[in-house]
């Protein structure tokens, strides 16, 4: 019990220190690596709260894929100081800022402890009705059937953020290749990673979505993985992303949603509803739809570290 | 208790209708991806128009559960009176956008796909289904989902014409935007917690007036108003808006914004329970009456026209406010009318809205430039786009006939009815700063050209049409018969006989 | 009070951070890491909350869960297109703020 307490403490003022750090550190750089370790401890927190897939995807796609992003641009993103300064507001904005994110802070602390102690929720009713999906992992269960077309809506967000981001380039750049090049690392630290990391990978990678049926995983999480060992090896200089124009990229981006949609049409078909998953068709329907997601998820999540266009094919 | 009704796959055909066809209008690509897109807004017309008639045949909200889960364990699609409205509403103006941008985005024949011109149609389509899911959800958070599918869909139309100068103010929209999302579900995480579910038809009579939810109104309606740039958050909206292609600002101003505001709606009339909702109305309706007064002020010194229009949009978006106080009143007149006002001013903004920024880009398109002091001789070169431009003024001011001038006359009437005569005078005072507005520009196009200018260039009659269209029917609204407006009264708690 | 609950407070303090940081801090990039330290509060709570919905027998609530995780997929896109963003505006105009240039003020832009 005091255990308990002790590590939650920890757990807690580390992550409120992480933070602290993100937003005081002196350089941009050194902010996001506070960031970086803050969605790490994030994780740890949701081990704490019982919710392991959770913490998979914090660790996967918060802290892992968003940390990358970030520490690209913080490398690219060098001056400026000037400009930061004069426009970083006066004392009494900052002042005013504060007391508006105290008293919001405060209110919603006071909030969490005013919150009822039990509240009925539909968690019962997710565990009774799950044998009916054939998801053992309630989480998944949620997200591929109770709540489909959160996950259905969530997939085609991400397209539309890979084209979004892709038209955010230049005009002379369309149907180019995406993003910085990198030398070709012939050896050195990085190569031997890029070389040797992505095969264990890739079976990480496919087994975390594979056992997110029955046990804590899934496609956000095995797709991250994936797109990771990509990004490594791209980093390294072994691949090279694909031009924009590419119709089979495309494709692989839209298979995931796609899928879920003609899944769902199908259950509306044979099943009378729509993104109902037929009986008839069961598991093996739900597992192809979980494959092409993982793929999408992954595809998607590569070409957004990417980013747009920067050079001709 | 919540079960798909008859009719209810027309939810499911309104939604997945344009999202599939934006995810293969995105692997088709090129010109394909045009003929897609137009052929779909098309088709959209048809069914925003089947999705209405259904409703009003049921006399109650059509609802679709998808997998055949009810909530509180899935979550239900939902059509009712304001749903639907909005719903057919969105069809026209992005049909009629559609057409409108055959010219301005077509894929230029020597290549076979641009950035531009790809990201123009599939994002067409990606904001008609973000919409479809803002307006059907009836799932609290399902509608974050589809504010953040939103967010996509309209930076990157604003974001369409890839200009050095445009970066900082879309950028700008987009933390606004993200802000206010993430408020938003800050709100949700209070809601789950307090009731667990999200549902706003189960939550509906059964919030209580604690910390939690109160705070988690309060945040959601933040969160809301930045996105719809309710004064005093409004500073973001006027560059992001004017800075885009006409075709992507008249979807901005004209629908985005109108997204957010029925979530409000949501919000406001559902899940806050009716007293604290009454006690705090008042003070969004004054940021409202403070919106309309400065952005129309704001507006009236304006050097370009579509910083112009976009002031204009301010503006307008603080009428909206002003219906909350009066349909929160307790009088079931006063509210059923300021209900109608309301929505109706949502409606005819839309297209009024659409009209303006479609014109105000023809005007700038024949002058090569579009500062409001030199006008002069737009009225020979696009007549038929200065003309739409006036009509949509006069939906703006609220002069009769039009959808605008109904609008108006309904919230004030409620206004006056309900003793809260200080939201009339705001009302009255907004109109005739509008008409200065719109008048400031017209006079001016009516001009002769300065003698040094360059000619005028007169443009092909079609996107005029278009322009004109949109004002028309802005015109329109006004002269049906109020009772015809009864689908918007369907499903609105308090209204006769239709609670959910 | 119980671990969940110092999670809740935690999670509060964390928004008040991001909130704050996103008002008085300039730089673009800076902001958007406030976004995600915001974002990672608001999704705290979302756990707080699963463990107070689970019945008996569950640790905590799937519901809540499967949101956070809609909820941190989005989050990433948004931020990856905030990122292209921040360095398409920096790349043309070497700006690396939002803030309106002086000169901008009088509505010429």
């Amino acid at each position: 019990m005091i255990l308990d307490w002790l590590l939650d403490g920890m757990v807690a003022l580390l992550i409120l220190a992480a933070a602290l750090w993100t937003l005081a550190a002196p350089t941009p750089f050194a902010a996001v690596i506070g960031f970086v370790g803050f969605g790490l401890l994030a994780s740890l927190a949701w081990v704490r709260l019982a919710a392991v897939d959770v913490a998979l995807t914090e660790a996967a796609v918060g802290a892992g894929a968003t940390g990358v992003i970030l520490l690209q641009s913080a490398v690219r993103l060098r001056r400026g100081a000037a400009e930061v300064a004069a426009a970083t507001p006066g004392r009494a904005t900052t002042l005013l800022a504060g007391l508006l994110a105290g008293g919001l802070g405060l209110g919603l602390a006071l909030a969490v402890l005013a919150l009822p102690a039990t509240v009925p929720g539909p968690a019962a009713e997710a565990a009774a009705r799950s044998a009916e999906v054939g998801l053992g992992n309630l989480v998944a269960a949620v997200l591929m059937a109770y709540r489909g077309l959160d996950t259905l809506l969530e997939s085609i967000v991400l397209v539309f953020a890979v084209l979004a981001v892709w038209a955010m380039g230049p005009d002379r750049h369309w149907g180019g290749i995406p993003g910085p090049r990198f030398a070709r690392q012939r050896d050195g630290p990085l190569a031997l990673l890029a070389r040797w990391l992505p095969p264990v990978g890739i079976v990480i990678g496919i087994h975390i979505a594979w056992v997110g049926a029955d046990a804590p995983g899934g496609k956000f999480q095995g797709g991250t993985v994936l797109a990771a060992m990509w990004v490594l090896a791209w980093g390294a200089g072994l691949v090279r992303p694909p031009s924009v124009a590419d119709r089979r990229v495309r494709l692989v981006l839209v298979a995931g949603p796609l899928g879920f949609l003609l899944a769902g049409l199908l259950g509306a078909v044979l099943d009378g509803s729509f993104l109902a998953w037929p009986a008839a068709l069961g598991k093996p329907l739900l597992l192809l739809v979980e494959a092409a997601m993982t793929l999408s998820v992954a595809a998607a999540l590569a070409l957004l570290v990417v980013g747009p266009p920067e050079r001709r094919a | 208790m919540t079960a798909t009704t008859p009719a209810g796959w027309l939810l499911v055909v309104a939604l997945v209708l344009p999202v599939a066809g934006m995810l293969l209008a995105f692997v088709l690509g090129g010109r394909a991806a045009e003929r897609l897109a137009l052929l779909l807004l098309g088709l959209g017309v048809g069914v925003g128009v089947a999705v209405s008639a259904a409703v009003l045949r049921m006399g109650a909200p059509i609802v679709y559960l998808p997998g055949g889960w009810a909530p509180p364990l899935g979550l239900a699609l939902v059509a009712d009176g304001v749903a639907a409205a909005m719903l057919l509403t969105t069809a026209l103006v992005l049909f009629a956008v559609a057409l409108f941008g055959r010219a301005a985005h077509a894929t230029p024949p020597d290549q076979a796909e641009t950035r531009a011109a790809l990201a123009y149609w599939c994002f067409l389509l990606a904001l008609a289904g973000s919409l479809a899911a803002a307006f059907l959800g009836g799932d609290l958070f399902n509608l974050f989902v589809a504010l953040e599918m939103l967010t996509f869909a309209a930076l990157s139309l604003a974001c369409l014409e890839g200009k050095p100068s445009q970066f900082r103010s879309e950028l700008r929209y987009l933390l606004f935007a993200l802000i206010g999302s993430v408020l938003y579900l800050l709100g949700t995480a209070l809601l789950y917690g307090g009731y667990g579910t999200l549902d706003f038809r189960l939550l509906a009579g059964r919030t209580r007036a604690d910390l939690p939810t109160l705070l988690a109104a309060a945040l959601m309606t933040a969160g809301l108003a930045a996105k719809m740039a309710l004064f005093p958050l409004h500073l973001w909206l006027p560059p992001a808006h004017a800075g885009a292609p006409p075709a992507a600002s008249a979807l901005l101003s004209g629908l985005v914004v109108k997204a957010a505001f029925v979530l409000l709606l949501r919000v406001w009339i559902w899940v806050l329970p009716p007293l604290p909702a009454m006690a705090a109305a008042p003070l969004l309706a004054a940021l409202g009456a403070a919106a309309i007064l400065v952005g129309s002020l704001v507006a009236l010194r304006q050097a370009r026209l579509k910083l112009l229009v976009a002031y204009s949009t301010v503006a307008q978006i603080g009428y909206l406010f002003l219906m909350l106080p009066l349909v929160l009143s307790g009088a079931a007149e006063t509210a059923s009318h300021a209900w109608l006002g309301g929505l109706l001013q949502a409606g005819s903004h839309a297209f009024a809205k659409a009209a303006m920024f479609l014109a105000a880009g023809l005007i700038a398109t024949a002058l090569g430039h579009d500062r409001v002091t030199a006008l002069g001789g737009a009225g020979q070169a696009v007549p038929r786009a200065v003309f739409a431009f006036g009509l949509a003024g006069l939906s703006l001011m609220g002069i009769p006939p039009s959808g605008g001038f109904t609008a108006k006359w309904l919230l004030l009437t409620s206004a006056l009815g309900d003793g809260q005569w200080w939201w009339a005078a705001v009302i009255l005072g907004g109109g005739l700063l509008t008409g200065g507005y719109v008048y400031r520009v017209l006079a001016g196009t009516i001009a002769a050209p300065p003698g040094d200018a360059p000619r005028p260039r007169p443009l092909p009659h079609g996107p005029q049409n278009v322009a004109l269209g949109l004002a028309l029917i802005s015109v329109a609204l006004g002269l049906l018969p109020l009772a015809s407006f009864g689908l918007v009264q369907i499903g609105r708690p308090g209204a006769l006989g239709a609670l959910p | 009070m119980s671990g969940p609950v110092l999670y809740g407070l935690l999670g509060a303090a964390l928004v008040a951070l991001g909130l704050f940081g996103l008002v008085v801090q300039a730089a673009v990039l800076r902001k958007i890491l406030a976004f995600n330290l915001l974002g990672g509060g608001v999704f705290l709570l979302f756990g707080v909350v699963a463990r107070r919905t689970a019945p008996a027998g569950l640790a905590a609530d799937p519901v809540p869960q499967a949101m956070v995780i809609t909820g941190i997929v989005v989050a990433f896109a948004a931020t990856a297109l905030a990122v292209a963003m921040a360095l398409r505006m920096y790349q043309i105009t070497a700006a690396v703020t939002v803030s309106p240039p002086p000169d901008a003020q009088a509505g010429d832009a």
